[in-house]
């Protein structure tokens, strides 16, 4: 019997189209980030309240993913911006190559930031790179404070964890402390960003971080205007 | 959930392999899967068998190699696999170490019959 060593990794073939998908954002200046929660955490209203701060011009786009359906497409094309579905038809995860069809229609060099909304799902899209510059895991209080331990590979791999929905604390039993101490225990240099998409508590933050990263990646700077989320109730 | 994907992909590269070796049988195929990868091994070897049975791959074997998680630690350069998520070095308490493996999914290895 001859033993063959391979050491390549299973899933080469989308490593290489997000490797050449990175290569065309960072030719272009465009930031992609990759958000990615449980079904219901909130990715959604997260990605309108980050549209509806931008001012009117700016250079954003969005793919969303999904098995069925284009009702979150339709929501977040209201703010005006780019919107484009991907509809997975049963994939539970959006792969290097779905991006790269999604995006087959724009031109890189009109963006400035790409965001994806990946399929909700903690544990398949933790697997697929999708030429991100950065992951970034949304986690609803309403979901139980233990998910960094449950789900670690996803807690590893996101650069930053939202914690959403903080306006319902007084409504469940959620430790945010222990919360924040379990995704530093899978990830020790994990950034981390409260805020409540109802009320907008804590979405300055999340808008300054969002700046910091384009001005690292982009080359016109999206942080001119001032971010205007008052909601109204 | 996606493990039959991934099985997928791993046939699918056992197959391009295979065609480089014109007339030789495949008979194993190594996968190495780390903790942090965010594969189950069962749903893999689930979804290999799934995938293989009835086709002309119903008796090539998966062998799934797992992997722990590992740290190397800067001061001391020790390295340690983690244990219920301490990171700090064992060796020499500092607390912050660094990761060097455990998020592997990779296909190590095959074992053939030439022709």
């Amino acid at each position: 019997m001859n033993r063959v060593p391979l050491e390549k990794k299973v899933l080469s073939e989308n490593d290489r189209i997000a490797g050449q998908l990175r290569e065309r954002f960072r030719e272009h200046g465009v930031l992609c980030l990759n958000l990615i929660s449980s079904p219901g955490a909130g990715k959604t209203l997260l990605l309108e309240r980050t549209l509806e701060g931008f001012a009117p011009g700016t250079r954003v786009a969005v793919l969303t993913g999904d098995i069925q359906t284009d009702n979150d497409a339709k929501r977040l094309a209201r703010a005006g911006f780019p919107v484009r579905q991907i509809t997975t038809g049963g994939a539970c995860h959006l792969d290097a190559r779905m991006i790269e069809r999604g995006l087959a229609e724009w031109r890189l060099e009109d963006l400035d930031l790409l965001l994806i909304e990946n399929v909700g799902n903690l544990v398949c899209p933790a697997s697929y790179d999708l030429g991100e510059a950065a992951k970034i895991v949304v986690l609803s209080v309403a979901e139980g404070e233990d998910k960094p331990l449950k789900y670690p590979s996803i807690f590893f791999k996101s650069a930053l964890l939202v914690l959403n929905k903080i306006d319902l604390l007084p409504y469940v039993p959620f430790r945010i402390e222990e919360a924040r101490e379990n995704a530093r225990r899978v990830h020790p240099e994990m950034e981390i960003i409260e805020v409540s998409c109802t009320t907008g508590e804590g979405l300055d933050v999340w808008r300054r971080w969002l700046d910091q990263w384009c001005r690292r990646s982009c080359r016109r700077d999206i942080s001119t205007q001032p971010h205007a989320v008052e909601i109204s109730h | 959930m996606h493990e039959l994907g991934i099985a997928h992909s791993v046939i699918e590269a056992v197959q391009a392999e295979a065609a480089r070796h014109p007339g030789a049988v495949v008979r194993k195929v190594a996968v190495t899967v780390g903790d942090l990868a965010g594969i189950d091994p069962q749903a893999l070897a689930f979804g290999f068998e799934a995938l293989t049975a009835g086709t002309e791959w119903q008796s090539l074997v998966l062998e799934i190699l797992t992997r722990p998680r590992m740290h190397r630690c800067p001061a001391c350069e020790f390295e340690f696999r983690v244990v219920d998520y301490q990171f700090a070095c064992p060796q020499c308490g500092a607390p912050r170490t660094e990761c060097i493996g455990g998020d592997e999914l990779e296909l190590a290895y095959l074992e053939m019959e030439e022709a």
